[in-house]
């Protein structure tokens, strides 16, 4: 028998491992200074955060919230802080909030734009969680009707009867396939509801109005400006632009040749300019080419360039939904024995429109950060009420904190709406 | 009216139909409001305060405007319009009168057919410098870079101006006054050249005004007034003499205070014509007879608005100057009543 | 053929069939389509007509032939304030394509070297891009340029800072460039006689990398040896010319700027709007171009670099040869639409007062002559074309790069 005494009979216990395998350190060395050039990257952007940090953030809050004007400001800070040093005057911020974010709509009724806010959630709903019950799609459709009259105030009756404009439409699609066929039926459900708003609508109006006047306050589009405006310009201007967007993608991809070249000529028009240019045309031109006498107010006559403007991108989106689509869903819709428009509402558009969302989406993030272009023409949103703030001999000298105000609400805005839309294409792509 | 429904309902939104055809005194009267194109923001001539309610120089016109024809100086809707939108918006019909410190020229009087109704403020354009610069006169300043607003007749006199002298210049073309403020102070620009009025204004508001001074030269006449569209001679003159009853009223000693009083009746036969209480002058322009002193109600005379405004003991802490009544010695000149 | 028969067939044919028939249903609706455009088309003509009768008004572009009476800071031809309004609209297409091209040039820069280096393995500098992207992203870029402009003016030093005893500032580059907050001054090269020469030689020396570029190939694909090409065409490119120039005796120098009365004279300038407007630009573009550059090179499966690894090849050679060539195919059309977003937005130069063409034609000229309508529509026409011929050389370019399938 040999001597096994240098066997161990127990096992040791587990050594640590060694301390640049371990927590910080190894983190460290692994995610900061892998490599020499790695080292001075890491070095060369503590440094950069450093300086720019240390520039920004004793500004910042070496300031002062209480102010009436930007010279008691100034007084404050040296005051408190000390002479010489540069602070921030977020008294303006402190005064003027409530005009950067609602324009001049009349205090007391704040809560109306506040309310169009929250129902807008409502109102998309459907569209942002699959599990909110069908029904909630009426409310959608109200929504508009309801937003406008919930902003502008005035009588309940013109909503009311622009809203059975639609739903003339609908009767149009469900019961007039049986008398005219399906193409009747469409372009029916497309020339009744106008005939209906030329002709009908405003003697109906009139009368409503006469037996039972309901309504609440009317507020003039001149009042409202603010963040509030952005947000109407830009929601109106995706809400508008889908359904011409919708045609315009079809135009596009249909076989018929004046058709498409309509299409394709006024996509690539509007994709050709810039913005700023067709809001010019909003501002000086747009009265030229209406009857003699009639007369949007600017914040109509924005809202129908940024449709036109929306609407093109739109098309580009919904083509590429449409392009997406498996060619075996047209196939089959065509087995089917469905015709052009029956397989395009039933099973083409469906399909199509759910894989754009997040390209709609990230649409609506582009047109919303451009919305501030209408300050250059004069309407007083964040960007406008930047420039129109300091005029007030108070506030005069004011540059960077309204617009550090103005910035971070478009970021938080914007930002989560980007998250959301990134939430979405993952939702979508594990789907297939 | 008629339109208004039919596009309201198309468009879902509230919007005001104006024939152009008809006065528009009338389609005033109808709308129940006065659309006045103001400048989007101009230190002591129109800006918005913390309530969103239009004020300056040349919103106190507009008031009054509004007093003469509606009745009440708030009877009206305020159009914040860029240097480049302001002809635009006055010829389709979007605003009534523009009051925005235009300049009156030929070409805009003639050729892009407005009807200006008279000058409510004589200015000139000047130059302002900082004091260590070392510059005593416009003419020193060969080669230097000078910011100007752009859209205004200002960048055509600074052309014309330089060129006459023989002297070169590098022009920086700004959009508002806060900028090209922020450039001057900055030193971006060696000078900022505009209306004495604003650089006067503007200067105040800097935190050491003294650093800062005028250069004597005043490089054009820039006589600022309010206008109307060409072709409406009845609007046109109750917008001029809505003026002229302003400066008048000052003349006479016609106060916001004691206008009532002496809208009763006075000694003075022309203060009775203006005000109403005899001859029949406000049915010769279609309006009520106590048109002027709703317009004196508004916001005062010529002299209150001045001075409340941009006068001497406001922020802004202009003198009178050539904008004194010409019995003071100044331009300020109107018609008679009779 | 009888009568009869001729008769049957033009019976066949009844109105009800524009409809039903698709045979003919696609010229009927076509034929519907095209007499409604035209209706509104002569309703929009006729309502301008009318209401330019209305206000007195006539068309016509006499305005552009006179003189513009207005100076321009930054231009790249001749004028002055005696010059036509035609011309400063000419100068201001130069300065807009100017600045659509320095930007595209950096916003490219900017946004690979952002999206390569948001996949970096540097923990801190990953998350700084990602900061910078979504920062830039999600502000718009009107707030941008504003802004941009004002850390240019506000932290720069003014041209005189530079003068006198106590200078606080001083020019770099061997006194050549001045950086102040009116913008940046540098030489201007001047060209005497004899430079057409060094000219020539220059070019000569760009056909000879290229023709050498050529011959190195094919001798790697057949002898497979793999000549220092970098460096022997950096040789090509530097030693002929510099040999001719000095050999002519030195034929082009260079103006310095020199601080003089209120500014800097002499050089060029690049005045701070368009250095804010191209920083801007740059950057806001960039971090759109850093999410296509991340997703372009993200697209690559990972089996693709794994591949290159079992053959041997360095790192770096796995990014130029393997997985950049294939990534480029995804990056390519949306970097088109991020060029063609950059000039339109280009636009917004007015806000900082950089002369561009919406700044000449569509602002000063707009502004004292009162011609709204055909300023615009001239404007309007101008960018349309220049998009129109960047996607057309875009995707021809695109075209040439696509893969081919065998």
């Amino acid at each position: 028998m040999s001597d096994q005494s240098y066997v161990r009979t127990e096992m040791l216990g587990e050594k640590p491992p060694p301390s640049s395998q371990v927590g910080v350190v190894k983190w460290v060395m692994e995610n900061l200074f892998s490599s020499i050039p790695n080292a001075i990257m890491t070095i060369v952007s503590v440094w950069v955060v450093y300086y720019i940090l240390s520039g920004i953030l004793p500004w910042a809050f070496q300031s002062s919230w209480n102010a009436t004007s930007l010279h008691g400001c100034r007084a404050y800070i040296a005051e408190t802080y000390g002479e010489g040093v540069e602070g921030a005057c977020w008294s303006v911020i402190n005064e003027r909030w409530k005009q950067l974010l609602f324009g001049f709509y009349p205090k007391e009724l704040y809560w109306r734009p506040v309310v169009t806010l929250a129902l807008m959630f409502v109102a998309i709903s459907p569209v942002l969680f699959t599990s909110v019950p069908r029904k909630v799609m009426l409310f959608s459709v109200i929504y508009p009707f309801l937003a406008f009259w919930l902003l502008w105030g005035g009588s309940i009756w013109l909503p009311i009867v622009a809203f059975l404009g639609l739903v003339i439409a609908y009767l149009a699609i469900v019961y007039l396939p049986a008398l005219v066929g399906s193409l009747g039926a469409t372009i029916g459900a497309g020339v009744l509801p106008i005939l209906f708003w030329i002709v009908i609508a405003g003697p109906i109006i009139d009368g409503l109005n006469g037996i039972a006047p309901i309504g609440i306050e009317g507020v003039d589009s001149d009042q409202m400006g603010g963040f509030m405006i952005s947000i109407i310009i830009g929601v109106s201007g995706i809400a508008l632009s889908l359904p011409i967007g919708i045609l315009l993608a079809l135009g596009r991809q249909s076989p018929l040749f004046i058709v498409k070249t309509i299409c394709v000529g006024f996509i690539e028009f509007i994709r050709g300019v810039p913005l700023i240019t067709l809001l010019f045309v909003a501002s000086v031109l747009l009265n030229y080419f209406l009857p003699p006498g009639t007369n949007f107010d600017l914040i109509l006559r924005v809202i129908i360039m940024v449709t036109f403007f929306a609407a093109a991108y739109m098309a580009e989106v919904i083509r590429g939904g449409l392009a997406a689509l498996p060619k075996g869903q047209y196939e089959a819709a065509d087995a089917l024995g469905l015709d052009y428009w029956k397989a395009t509402r039933l099973i083409i558009m469906p399909q199509a429109l759910k894989i754009s969302i997040p390209n709609i989406v990230s649409n609506f993030i582009g047109l919303f950060k451009d919305t501030t272009l209408v300050s250059i023409i004069g309407l007083l949103d964040p960007m406008g009420l930047a420039r129109a703030i300091p005029a007030d001999q108070n506030w005069n000298g004011i540059v960077w904190e309204i617009y550090v105000f103005i910035a971070l609400l478009f970021w938080i805005f914007t930002f989560s709406m980007s998250r959301y839309s990134m939430y979405l294409e993952r939702k979508l792509a594990t789907g297939h | 009216m008629k339109k208004t429904v039919l596009f309201g309902a198309i468009a879902a939104v509230g919007l005001t139909a104006g024939m152009a055809s008809a006065g528009t005194l009338d389609d005033v009267k109808a709308k129940g409001e006065l659309a006045c194109g103001v400048s989007t923001g101009s230190p002591g001539f129109s800006f918005p305060d913390a309530d969103g309610r239009w004020q300056g120089f040349d919103v106190g016109y507009c008031r009054a405007l509004a007093g003469a024809v509606l009745g009440s100086g708030d009877a009206i809707k305020f159009v914040p319009l860029s240097s480049k939108t302001r002809f635009a918006a006055l010829g389709s019909g979007e605003i009534d009168v523009l009051s925005r410190n235009t300049t009156w020229t030929f070409s805009r009087d003639v050729d892009l057919k407005q009807t200006f109704v008279g000058v409510d403020y004589y200015d000139g354009q000047g130059f302002m410098v900082k004091t260590d610069l070392g510059v005593e006169s416009v003419l020193d300043m060969d080669g230097a870079t000078i910011c100007i607003q752009t859209g205004t007749t200002t960048e055509l006199n600074l052309a014309d101006y330089f060129r006459t002298n023989g002297m070169t210049y590098e022009p920086v073309p700004i959009e508002g006054n806060a900028e090209a403020q922020q450039q001057y102070l900055a030193g971006a620009c060696d000078s900022y050249t505009t209306d004495r009025s604003a650089l006067a204004g503007t200067r105040m508001s800097f935190e050491n005004p003294d650093d800062h001074m005028l250069l004597p030269e005043i490089i054009s006449k820039e006589p600022l007034g309010p206008l109307v569209r060409h072709g409406d001679d009845n609007w046109a003159d109750i917008a001029r003499w809505t003026l002229n009853a302003l400066i008048t009223a000052e003349e006479l000693g016609i106060t916001q205070a004691n206008v009532l009083e002496m809208a009763k009746g006075t000694d003075n036969p022309e203060i009775n014509r203006m005000l109403g209480s005899e001859g029949s002058l406000a049915a010769m322009l279609g309006l009520e007879s106590d048109w002027a002193v709703n317009a004196i109600l508004a916001g005062g005379n010529y002299g209150e608005i001045f001075s409340n405004n941009i006068g001497e003991n406001s922020p802004i802490g202009l003198s009178r100057g050539v904008n004194a009544l010409w019995t003071d010695g100044g331009l300020i000149y109107s018609p008679p009543f009779r | 053929m009888s009568m009869a028969d001729q008769a049957a067939e033009k019976k066949a044919f009844r109105l009800s069939m524009l409809i039903y028939d698709t045979r003919y249903r696609s010229i009927t609706i076509q034929v519907i389509a095209l007499i409604a455009l035209a209706l509104v088309g002569a309703w929009l003509v006729s309502n301008t007509l009318s209401n330019l009768e209305a206000l007195d008004k006539e068309l016509g572009f006499g305005f552009l032939s006179e003189p513009s009476s207005y100076d321009i800071n930054q231009r790249l031809i001749e004028y002055d304030s005696r010059s036509s309004h035609g011309r400063a609209a000419l100068v201001g297409i130069l300065n807009t394509l100017l600045v659509a091209f320095m930007g595209c040039v950096l916003a490219t820069i900017i946004g690979v070297t952002a999206g390569v280096a948001r996949l970096s393995k540097n923990w801190i500098i990953a998350r700084l891009m990602t900061v910078y992207v979504e920062m830039f992203r999600n502000v718009p870029i009107l707030l941008w340029i504003v802004l941009v402009m004002a850390v240019v003016i506000e932290t720069l030093p003014v041209p005189r800072s530079f003068k006198g005893e106590n200078a606080t500032s001083s020019m770099i580059l061997g006194d050549s460039v001045a950086i102040t907050n009116r913008g940046i001054y540098f030489p201007k090269p001047i060209y005497l006689e004899g430079s057409m020469i060094v000219f020539a030689a220059f070019i000569l020396s760009l056909v000879g990398i290229w023709v050498f570029g050529r011959w190195a190939k094919k001798r790697q694909a057949r002898t497979g040896d793999i000549l220092p090409t970098g460096w022997i065409k950096l040789a090509i490119f530097v030693v002929p010319t510099l040999l001719v120039f000095f050999i002519m005796g030195r034929p082009i120098t260079l103006e310095y700027p020199v601080f003089k009365g209120f500014n800097f004279q002499g050089g060029y300038q690049m005045r701070n709007s368009l250095i804010a407007l191209w920083l801007a630009l740059s950057f806001y573009t960039g971090a759109f171009i850093a999410e296509a550059v991340r997703a372009g090179i993200q697209a690559i499966s990972k089996g693709q670099s794994e591949a290159a690894a079992a053959l041997g090849l360095r790192p770096k050679r796995i990014m130029n040869l393997v997985i950049l060539p294939q990534a480029l195919r995804v990056i390519i059309p949306p970097l088109i639409s991020q060029y063609l977003n950059l000039t339109k937005n280009s636009s917004l130069a007015i806000v900082v007062g950089y002369m561009d063409i919406t700044a000449t034609l569509g602002g000063i000229t707009l502004n004292q002559t009162g011609r709204e309508m055909e300023s615009l529509l001239l404007l309007m026409a101008m960018y349309l074309s220049i998009s129109i011929t960047v996607s057309i050389a875009m995707n021809w370019y695109n075209e040439s790069i696509k893969m081919r399938e065998r």
